[in-house]
Formats: C-alpha cells, sequence, structure tokens
C-alpha cells in the first residue's frame, strides 16, 4: 500500500509543511507516506468564469499523472478549490478510490489576515488526513473531534484533531482488511 | 440516528451537478440516488420513500416546480429543497410558497448545504420519535379497539382480558354507545377462540319470532316462509363467541329458551325435533339496569344469574372525561383517514365544548360530533362552530321545591357565565369581576374545572 504526497500548487513546495502532512498521515493510518516531487502541474483544473480549479478536475488529473506504485495520491495545492454545486472546497477525494487533492487557500485564513504558520500547517494536516480516510472508505464521523468530522468552516476544522477516533481506527482497519481481501 | 436511513433524491438535468452533488453528500454517509429530470423524479417518488428531495428548479419538460407540486401529494412527508440560480430566486420563493422547506442558490455556500442537510435530518428523527412515543403510548392505553388511559377502564381492560383466557360467560352493562359491542370482539379476539367465529345479534332489533329463528334456525316449512332450513346464530357462532346485545329486551319465552341453551348447550330448531348442540362462548349486552329488571319481574332471575358469571360495567364517557383528548386524537386521525381530510386537533374552546358535553349517547356520539365536524370544518383545526353542540344549560336549581343553598346559586351562576363567555376563563373572569386565580379555584371546588386545563399562573393571558 504505497501512499504518495505530492505538492502541485502554483507557488514554490512548502517543504516544512508538507514534511509535517507526511509525518501525521503516516500516524494517523499507521501506513509508510512518501513525497514525490515533480514539476508537472494539473492541465485545464481553472475555470476562467469561476476563477477557481476544479477539484474534480485535478482528481482525474491526479490519477493519471500519478507514479504508478502509488495505491493512494494526495495532491495538495495553494489554488482555491471548488466542485461545481460549492463554492468553494477545502479538499476533495475519490470516497474509496485512490486521489484526493487538499488546498492551502482557504484554510490560511476567512479574515484575510496573513496566515498564521503552525494554524495553517495545522489545518493542512488534518484536511489531508481526513481526505485520504475518504479514499479508504471512511465517511464523515458524527464526533467534532475526529478527524473525520465534516468540516465546512474553519472553527470545525480547528476543532478537530489529526488522528481517528476510536470508531474510525475501528472501520478503517476493517476496510483495509476488506480491500486486502478483495485484491487476493 | 442512523445516516443510511436518509434517502435524498438528486433532481438536476445537469450532470455535473448530479455527480458533485451526489460526492458530496455521499461522504455523510446518505443513501443517495440521482435524476436527470422531472420525469424520472416522479417515477422515483412514486416508487421509493424518500427523506428529502433536491431539486434544481429550471429543467426542460417538467420542471421543478411541478415535480414538487406532485411530490407532495405523492410523498408529502419528504422534504423539498429547490436549488436554483441567482436569475430564478422569485421562483424559489414561489416554490417555498406550495410547500418547499427553503432553497439553495446555486453555487451554494457547503456550510449553508450541510447546515440545511443536517436540519433536516434532525427534524425528521424527531418527527419519527414523536410518532414512535406517541404509538407506544397509545398501545398502553389501548385494548384492542377500545382506547382509555382513565383508571376505571384500565381495570374494566384487565378484568376483560382475564375474562378472555376462560370460557365463562360474561355480561357487559353500560350506557349505549359506551362501546359494549367493542368490548365483545375484543375479549373474543383475546380468547382461545379467536380464530372462531364472532357473531353478533341485536335482540332488540326482531320481533319475538324472527329472533327465535334468528338465534335456533329453523327447519323447512316450520312457519310460512321457511321455504328451507336455515342455521340460527347460535350454530354459526360453533367454536367461537356469540354476542347476544341488548339481552335486556327479549320476551319471556325467549329467556326461557335462552336459559335452557345456557344450561343445557343444546336447543331445537325452531319446527325441528332433533336437539343441536354447539360449542359457543355467550357474552350478553344489556343498558339495562338487568338487577331492577329483576326485581320487579321482568327478567327472569335464574337467566341472569346464567348471564351474570363474569359482570363488566363500562363507564359512561362523562365519568372518564380525562379520556376525551386522546379519543378525540383517535376519532380524527381515523376519520381523518377514512373521509380523505387532513385534520391536526380541535380548538381549546372547541375542547371545552367537548369536555362540558354530558355525552348521553357516549363514544359513539362522540364520533358522530366529529364526523360532522370533519365534514362541516372548512380548516384543519376544529373550531366550536364545527361542532353543531351547544353547551348544555347549567343544572338548575330550586326545581326541587327547596330553596338552594347560596353554593347552589354560585355554581350555577359561574356555570352560565362561563358558558357565554364560551369556556374562556378569563372573559368569564372579568364578567365576574374577579381574578382568574379566584375563579380557578371556584371552579375546582364545584367540579367545574376540567382536566387538562392549566393552572392560572401558567395561562398566557
Ligand atoms: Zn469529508
Ligand atoms: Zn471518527
Amino acid at each position: 500500500m504505497d501512499v504518495y504526497l505530492w505538492w502541485i500548487g502554483a507557488a514554490a513546495a512548502d517543504h516544512e509543511l508538507l514534511g509535517m502532512v507526511r509525518r501525521r498521515t503516516e500516524q494517523a493510518f499507521g501506513l509508510p507516506v512518501r513525497a514525490w516531487l515533480s514539476h508537472e502541474r494539473p492541465a485545464d483544473s481553472y475555470d476562467a468564469r469561476r476563477q477557481q480549479h476544479s477539484s474534480t478536475r485535478i482528481l482525474k488529473w491526479l490519477l493519471d499523472a500519478r507514479p504508478k506504485e502509488a495505491a493512494k495520491i494526495v495532491g495538495l495545492t495553494d489554488v482555491d478549490l471548488f466542485i461545481p454545486i460549492l463554492t468553494f472546497v477545502y479538499g476533495e477525494a475519490q470516497l474509496g478510490g485512490t486521489a484526493a487533492v487538499v488546498s492551502t487557500a482557504r484554510l490560511a485564513s476567512d479574515t484575510g489576515f496573513r496566515p498564521d504558520h503552525a494554524l495553517l500547517t495545522a489545518r493542512v494536516v488534518k484536511e489531508s488526513v481526513h481526505e485520504l480516510g475518504h479514499t479508504f472508505g471512511l465517511i464523515h464521523c458524527p464526533r467534532p473531534t475526529c478527524v473525520m468530522a465534516r468540516s465546512v468552516n474553519l472553527v470545525q476544522v480547528d476543532a478537530k484533531e489529526p488522528v481517528l477516533c476510536h470508531d474510525c481506527h475501528i472501520r478503517f482497519g476493517e476496510l483495509r482488511k476488506q480491500g486486502q481481501e478483495h485484491h487476493e | 440516528m442512523s445516516r443510511e436511513r436518509t434517502r435524498i433524491l438528486i433532481v438536476d438535468d445537469e450532470e455535473i451537478v448530479r455527480e458533485s452533488l451526489s460526492a458530496w453528500l455521499e461522504k455523510d454517509g446518505y443513501t443517495l440516488a440521482t435524476a436527470q429530470d422531472g420525469e424520472t423524479a416522479l417515477e422515483r417518488i412514486r416508487k421509493e420513500r424518500w427523506s428529502i428531495l433536491l431539486v434544481d428548479l429550471k429543467m426542460p419538460g417538467i420542471d421543478g416546480l411541478q415535480v414538487l407540486e406532485e411530490a407532495r401529494k405523492i410523498q408529502p412527508e419528504a422534504v423539498a429543497v429547490i436549488m436554483t440560480a441567482y436569475a430564478t430566486v422569485d421562483s424559489a420563493v414561489a416554490a417555498m410558497k406550495i410547500g418547499a422547506y427553503d432553497y439553495l442558490v446555486k453555487p451554494f455556500d457547503p456550510e449553508e448545504l450541510s447546515l440545511m442537510i443536517q436540519k433536516i435530518v434532525t427534524q425528521q428523527a424527531l418527527v419519527r420519535e414523536n410518532v414512535l412515543l406517541r404509538k407506544v403510548l397509545k398501545r398502553e392505553y389501548h385494548f384492542r379497539d377500545l382506547i382509555s388511559k382513565s383508571p376505571t377502564m384500565q381495570a374494566v381492560f384487565d378484568l376483560a382480558r382475564t375474562a378472555a383466557r376462560s370460557h365463562s360467560t360474561i355480561l357487559i352493562l353500560g350506557e349505549s354507545g359506551t362501546g359494549k359491542e367493542l368490548l365483545a370482539r375484543a375479549v373474543h379476539a383475546e380468547s382461545p377462540r379467536s380464530q372462531g367465529p364472532f357473531v353478533a345479534v341485536s335482540c332488540a332489533a326482531l320481533t319475538e319470532t324472527l329472533l327465535e329463528s334468528e338465534l335456533f334456525g329453523h327447519e323447512k316449512g316450520a312457519f310460512t316462509g321457511a321455504a328451507a332450513r336455515r342455521k340460527g346464530k347460535f350454530e354459526m357462532a360453533h367454536g367461537g363467541t356469540l354476542f347476544l346485545d341488548e339481552i335486556g329486551d327479549v320476551t319471556s319465552k325467549l329467556q326461557l329458551d335462552l336459559l335452557r341453551v345456557l344450561e343445557d348447550r343444546k336447543f331445537f330448531r325452531v319446527g325441528g325435533s332433533e336437539a343441536v348442540t354447539v360449542d359457543v362462548r355467550i357474552i350478553a349486552a344489556t343498558n339495562r339496569d338487568l338487577q331492577k329488571a329483576v326485581a320487579d319481574g321482568s327478567f327472569r332471575e335464574d337467566l341472569f344469574y346464567r348471564l351474570n358469571v363474569i359482570p363488566i360495567h363500562l363507564p359512561p364517557l362523562r365519568d372518564r372525561l380525562e379520556d376525551m383528548p386522546l379519543l378525540v386524537e383517535h376519532f380524527l386521525e381515523q376519520l381523518g383517514a377514512e373521509m380523505n381530510r387532513q385534520i391536526d386537533g380541535v380548538s381549546t374552546d372547541a375542547m371545552g365544548i367537548l369536555m362540558a358535553h354530558t355525552w348521553p349517547g357516549n363514544v359513539r356520539e362522540l364520533r358522530n360530533v366529529l364526523e360532522r365536524a370533519i365534514v362541516v370544518a372548512p380548516g384543519r383545526v376544529i373550531e366550536t362552530s364545527d361542532l353543531g353542540l351547544r353547551r348544555p344549560p347549567c343544572a338548575d336549581i330550586g326545581d326541587n321545591g327547596s330553596l338552594a343553598s347560596l353554593d347552589d346559586v354560585e355554581k350555577h351562576h359561574i356555570c352560565r357565565v362561563l358558558q357565554d363567555a364560551g369556556g374562556n376563563i378569563s372573559q368569564a373572569a372579568r364578567t365576574l369581576g374577579i381574578d382568574r386565580a379566584t375563579l380557578y379555584n371556584k371552579m375546582k371546588k364545584y367540579q367545574l374545572r376540567k382536566d387538562g386545563e392549566p393552572e392560572p399562573e401558567q395561562e398566557p393571558s
């Protein structure tokens, strides 16, 4: 089970941030996570009318462009993401699939003030773990402190811990077992 | 709260909207389905139950508004949310007028969508809980089709349940309309004979000869018009229960016939010479005072004792007024369904009148009054004017030749004033020139106060 983390943002990669996301996702799921370095960037994900990037199109691109050995791939970006029916999303993932994407754009601040780096990192970590959780088939958790809790605003993001709660952890184990049986 | 039980149907002609919306909601664990046009949507709404309908307003063919209108008829409990673009907010508002829960302007804020869905799910869970709770409560107050929470009736139910298990004869006593036949049916249904027939005969409806042949049957040619042999109710009830209603009205000859059947468990068909034996459990009922009838010689004492093995007294409705709200709710639900009308309840004033009525016809009369009220009521709440009941005159005082006491006069006067005020306590108190609390105390003292009426300090002014 190879999990890859890939910076696909417009600005240069923040290696401190990426390192933290990598360590925390490894801790949350007990799996090795690798950083993938490449200059390739998603093509035609930008929507001129909305002046945002389509997270769905980025997921499709990630699926195609990912290293073949990557069973899961999490794209990290600094561009603002949307899905057609919503004004924005922090991230998006294929439920029980392969690809996930998380954006730092709205996690930085919703007041326009300069982001606190530690706080931003903590939020990106949580949303990355969250979206990766979705690719493993985990759905939203009713516990507001669980990383799998739905968060549609920064207060909710900040209320979460970067780890799976007990129930979600058990569920993750079941889903992984099912997945492995499926492969045999 | 189970999210899988929340079934959401997304109706939108744009594939990308259907896909992204279901991908988003799928992560919350809801059960999702999509329809690309109004027709497909209505088909699915006819076939399956939905908790939430997310409907796009503008679609080719059947538009969202039409889907909404139809859906409300097919599945009124499904909550509809309208999705719209800026240009059509006005029609979204129009959609809310025909029953949409709310509308979302595309593209919507994730928080807005999330909160709305959560709110709907919570509300639906509460409604479900409420319905469940009410069902449980009602079951407690039920003995088959009889409903009551009054202690007297609960004792009746207990006695009837115990009696049902035996094969003993039961005598049900009670005014007309108190549910004697319902009780007899309930006893039958709870008895070991429940698989057998339940046969009911009203002894007052027929002449002596007809009743005789009705009960015991007749042989061919037994009398003019008896063209063929006919089975009587006793035979028809074989293996089951025979309910003899208005037993106090049978003639002395039939009383003797019945006594013989009860003693020997066999009888002769009219015009027949061969004894017929049947296995029948007898439940008799009457609204007459049989003991008095025995005393004045109009009812056979030996038959009375044969029948009076397990006597069950059904109290009149006026003696179990605490059941009024329960019964009203039950009948409104039942009649509303029969008559295809949604009635939410009765107004406080109307309930006051129902409580004050003397109910000579008991529960049956109540049902009739409510049936009529549903017919004439223009709205979803039964008002005083829909009931067709006048407040009964206050008990007359001093008509027995003696002078009334001051208390009697006060009681009578308060009763009159309350009537004039249509049961409105505040208004009555004003007329009487006393405060509401004082009026309440007097109503309590004279038993003019109804159960369930709030204490004065709780009543909003
Ligand atoms: Zn999520
Ligand atoms: Zn959890």
